[in-house]
């Protein structure tokens, strides 16, 4: 088989990469290779609304945002392979399988990853206890409420604030289910303020910061958990234990780019977002391997994947059609001061399309600071800021005309004045 | 007088705001940093309303559920009446997104919609 760009995952990354490709170029041969039974990834499952408001205006349930997207996809006439699986990945070939080929290879111009995250899951996590039936990830509980029809537990406590788990508090509530507790380890939470107020505080569902299950308890099915306080190491406190009665733990512990395909195809990862490391084009390491969504860092808005993605599937389509700018300036961007990680990595000046978005998260709470930017020492941007969390993503957005002087190095740093 | 306690959701410093009520009537709002949390707050105590957004039993079809939504949102203390009449509700294949699913929910007068596609099985 032949593509000229073939797309690792049919979900929002993948929808609006391939879209953004074929509206670069008509002509192009683009293929999306998907391992569910249809496109649309997580959207599918994510039922509740609040997806779209950057991107249409409008609010959208998730499986409405995708379909906005396979129309689209439709017009274009881009094909898509369902029920199958990837294998391997090279910058000219990628190997997949399905019931119906087999095994089978597609030589390609280029790829672009967009397999999105996992969540992190019980054997991950290190929680103490025995191994009965009754402790789901968030997502994997969404699924079975929301597309099987299944409601996994009626007694519930939810490990972890993440927007998952708020909202499958909520969920679970609405399909009459009890869920008795959200316990978060972090003194502040993980997920967006709108959900713990519309799936928490709307049921009075409390929400217990510094805490964490301590104990899994059960032989068949869980039939209780312990929870305790912890210290500012994430000790338990002696003295604070309660046992919970329960038949269902969720976890809600946070979300891994899915790079087992970029790893094995040899793409450089960055240690902080555990996704690949990119340039202004989403290009990976690897010239022609292009990498975009959840697989690269973890969103918080589909709209932020769309955007980006966008910008990887023309960075793609212009890449097969040989339309390299001239050699020039290249800008490293460095994480200062509070600045966990930034995307893109570097800037190569003549690829750049138009203006620089540089996507970050900060590893702490920061009140009544700024967020600096400074070019080879120098500030250009000091901006205050009420609050950053690590839960919201923050960004700057620097015009190109800003860039012309080509400084060698941009910081981002957050101080407090 | 009673108070209210409201975390406001326009951004994520998310205020806690106090509202402070003589009967139906606002006499002070406090703890907003912004006039975006004055609105919220305001709205929040007079008339607070929530999108409902759940699944609905679906025969004929490729899958046996469908999401759905309310068309507009419902007032927020009416949430679990409307989860009952859609629980109680079933519709027939094929299913296009915005097909009106159920007309009135419960008495509100706000239809509820399907927010996905279903083909014939």
């Amino acid at each position: 088989m032949k593509a000229d760009i073939v797309i690792v995952g049919g979900g929002p990354a993948g929808l609006a990469a391939a879209i953004a490709a074929a509206k670069e170029d008509s002509n192009l041969n683009i293929l999306i290779l998907e391992r569910d039974r249809e496109l649309g990834g997580i959207l599918n499952q994510c039922i509740h609304n609040g997806f779209g408001l950057h991107t249409f205006n409008e609010e959208l349930t998730g499986p409405e945002y995708a379909a906005r997207f396979e129309e689209q996809l439709d017009g274009l006439g881009i094909r898509y392979m369902l029920d199958t699986m990837v294998l391997d990945v090279a910058s000219s070939v990628v190997t997949a399988v399905n019931s119906k080929e087999g095994v089978f290879t597609v030589d390609c111009g280029a790829v672009v990853l967009c397999m999105g995250c996992r969540e992190r899951p019980r054997g991950a996590l290190n929680i103490p206890g025995l191994r009965p039936a009754g402790v789901f990830t968030a997502g994997t509980a969404q699924r079975l409420v929301n597309i099987e029809g299944f409601m996994p537990g009626k007694e519930v406590v939810i490990l972890g604030s993440g927007d998952i788990g708020l909202i499958m508090a909520r969920r679970m509530t609405l399909e009459g289910a009890k869920v008795k507790a959200v316990c978060e380890l972090m003194p502040y939470s993980g997920g967006l303020k709108r959900n713990i107020v519309q799936c928490l505080d709307d049921f009075d569902i409390p929400l217990l910061l510094s805490h964490t299950v301590i104990d899994i308890k059960g032989k068949e099915r869980v039939t209780s958990v312990v929870i305790a306080e912890v210290d500012e190491k994430s000790k338990p406190v002696p003295g604070t234990e309660q046992e919970i009665a329960c038949d269902t733990l969720l976890l809600s512990c946070g979300l891994i780019p899915e790079n087992e395909l970029s790893r094995s195809a040899g793409v450089k990862i960055n240690p902080a977002t555990n996704g690949p490391v990119v340039n202004e084009s989403f290009e990976t390491s690897i010239p022609g391997v292009f990498a975009c969504g959840n697989v690269l860092h973890v969103h918080d808005l589909v709209d932020y994947v769309s955007e980006e993605s966008g910008r990887a599937g023309r960075s793609a389509a212009r890449f097969v059609k040989a339309n390299k700018a001239e050699e020039g300036p290249v800008i490293n961007i460095k994480n200062g001061n509070g600045v966990r990680y930034t995307v893109p990595s570097f800037v190569r000046l003549n690829e750049l399309e138009d203006d620089l978005v540089i996507r970050f998260r900060s590893g702490n709470v920061y009140k009544d600071s700024y967020i600096n930017v400074l070019f080879d020492g120098e500030t250009k941007l000091h901006r205050r800021k009420q609050i950053i969390t690590p839960g919201e993503m923050e960004q700057v957005i620097l015009k190109k005309e800003e860039l012309s002087g080509a400084p060698s190095e941009i910081l981002i740093e957050i101080t407090e004045n | 007088m009673e108070k209210r306690e409201l975390t406001c959701i326009n951004c994520p410093m998310g205020c806690r705001i106090t509202v402070t009520m003589e009967g139906d009537d606002i006499i002070v709002i406090e703890g907003n940093t912004c006039k975006r949390g004055f609105v919220y707050a305001t709205n929040e105590v007079r008339s607070p309303v929530r999108t409902v957004t759940t699944t609905i039993k679906v025969t004929g079809g490729t899958v046996d559920r469908v999401s759905c939504k309310t068309k507009e949102p419902v007032p927020k203390g009416r949430i679990f009446e409307v989860m009952e009449a859609i629980n109680k509700a079933s519709c027939k294949a094929p299913i296009a997104i915005g097909d009106v699913l159920i007309e009135d929910c419960a008495g509100t007068g706000i239809p509820v919609i399907a927010t996905k596609v279903v083909s014939p099985a």
